[in-house]
């Protein structure tokens, strides 16, 4: 069974993302997700510096048996990435809401947030 | 709902993801791809291929009907139990399936792919009218291939229990690509990994049991994901993405499959299997190539390889099986690749992926053989 964290926002197309106290935003992909794709292998991992829109693509994540794209859940600048998932993609497998959260972005449209989905909303898509 | 092997209940058992593969409800994995393809490779694993379709052939022509139906010789099976791989060709030398013919003593068993299933028992059937032979599908026989390092000695215990002579197995008829019947068991030293071990052929009924057996031994439940990166890795080809009936089989790395000699037996196909022989001396038919990709990502069927040669000529190939290799740690694929013309070299090749042109390295197909890396 799949862990839904109730403090995480969640995107459609099964990023998670976390508000942190500076106003910058965390993200990552669900454990849905990660447990659909399997074996994650490989990340092309996000540009840091980039400014993105909401729904753009900004990274692959590359599991034995499929890649899949992950897109920004809101617009804003990428501030920081987690570099360590270069050598170790799998810690996206193990800890997919905390050692492998994928980058940081800086919102440019806070209000984007509110559009997004909550734990039981997104747990109930994924059933 | 799908069709169901005997050992459906034990799949779930064990925690099987389950996926539709050719109409059948199969195990894609248990756990994880990657600790199953690791188990195989370093103790043992057992796979339910029990979805292959075995084809038993009695009749007084049943070897020269074969002869005349395979691209490979079946009169090269000198004695019970040994086995060869063979392409089935159209008349067009198009591969219609690929499979494995074993002697038995009343005849050949041929184990082909449950994707081709109707087309090949189609093209059996009427390839058989007007021979003296009887083609049976045996749906009451349930398929375990028990493959690794550790493999033989657990299924060589398992016999000793079941008071099976271990011993004939161990040093008589059980050469590799060979089998034997012992009772209502067929054990075949083949298989789809490049690890050593057997593939068991027994009644549905005794499946689940000899399952339970297994696993309390150690051994592994591996599922369809590790069973394509293992052949993969090991460089077998797969139906219908590697080969099928618009290729010729010396364009799939299975010219060592044709049995040319004797010149004058007439097997489906020849004529213009004859006729690509040469084009493809003069190198005007593609090539399979291994792709190694030692840069981070994964290689994926459908990619786009992009050949430079040393005339400066450009010309595209495409991956027809890629995957990443969890034993070396790359990317790895089979790549139907074009040839120079006279024979110009190959000095670059790299694959379209998202876009980049990322090197990569052709090398023989094949990557893994017995745990260990086999290409320079």
């Amino acid at each position: 069974m799949s862990d839904f964290p109730d403090d995480l926002k969640y995107a459609a197309t099964h990023e998670w993302l976390r508000l942190e106290e500076d106003g910058t935003v965390t993200m990552g992909i669900s454990d849905h997700a990660q447990e659909l794709l399997g074996d994650i292998v490989f990340i092309e991992l996000p540009e840091e510096g980039k400014v993105v829109d909401a729904k753009q693509e900004i990274s692959v994540v590359e599991s034995v048996k499929a890649a899949s794209d992950i897109y920004a859940p809101i617009s804003g600048e990428i501030i920081a990435v987690n570099e360590d998932l270069a050598d170790a993609p799998e810690t996206v497998n193990s800890a997919p809401y905390t050692d492998g959260w994928i980058c940081r972005i800086l919102p440019s449209n806070p209000a984007e947030l509110e559009e997004l989905l909550d734990a039981d909303t997104y747990a109930g898509m994924c059933e | 709902m799908g069709m169901r092997t005997a050992l459906f209940d034990k799949h779930v058992e064990a925690g099987a993801r389950l996926v539709d593969f050719g109409g059948w409800d199969m195990p894609i994995q248990y756990d994880s791809l990657i600790n199953e393809h690791h188990a195989v490779r370093q103790h043992a694993g057992v796979f339910d291929v029990s979805h292959m379709t075995i084809v038993d052939i009695k009749g007084t022509q049943a070897e020269s009907w074969l002869r005349y139906l395979l691209a490979n010789d079946v009169a090269r099976l000198k004695e019970v139990g040994d086995a060869l791989y063979s392409a089935m060709l159209t008349e067009q030398a198009g591969v219609i399936d690929d499979l494995i013919a074993y002697r038995m003593a009343w005849g050949f068993r041929l184990v082909v792919n449950c994707g081709t299933r109707e087309k090949d028992l189609a093209w059996m059937n009427k390839q058989a009218a007007g021979y003296d032979v009887e083609l049976t599908e045996r749906q009451d026989l349930a398929i375990l291939a028990v493959q690794g390092p550790a493999a033989m000695h657990i299924v060589m215990d398992l016999l000793n229990s079941k008071g099976a002579s271990a011993e004939a197995v161990q040093t008589g008829s059980l050469k590799n690509f060979s089998g034997a019947e012992f009772g209502s068991w067929f054990i075949a030293r083949t298989g789809y990994t490049g690890e050593n071990g057997v593939e068991i052929m027994l009644p549905n009924s005794e499946a689940p049991g000899i399952w339970d057996e297994l696993l309390a031994a150690g051994v592994k439940p591996i599922g369809l994901g590790a069973r394509d990166t293992l052949r993969l890795e090991a460089g077998m080809n797969l139906y219908g993405h590697d080969m099928d009936e618009s290729v010729s089989p010396l364009s799939a790395n299975m010219g060592w499959t044709i049995a040319w000699e004797p010149a004058d037996r007439n097997f489906i196909g020849r004529s213009v299997l004859e006729n690509q022989r040469e084009a493809f001396k003069r190198g005007e038919l593609p090539v399979l190539s291994g792709l190694v990709m030692e840069e981070r990502g994964v290689l994926r069927e459908g990619l786009r390889v992009q050949c430079t040669f040393a005339d400066g000529a450009i010309k595209d190939g495409v991956i027809t099986s890629g995957t990443f290799s969890p034993t070396l740690k790359h990317g790895i694929a089979l790549a139907r690749i074009p040839v120079g013309s006279q024979n110009a070299a190959l000095t670059r090749c790299e694959v379209d992926i998202r876009g980049k042109l990322i090197p990569v390295r052709p090398v023989k197909p094949g990557f893994v053989r017995l745990g260990k890396k086999v290409f320079e």
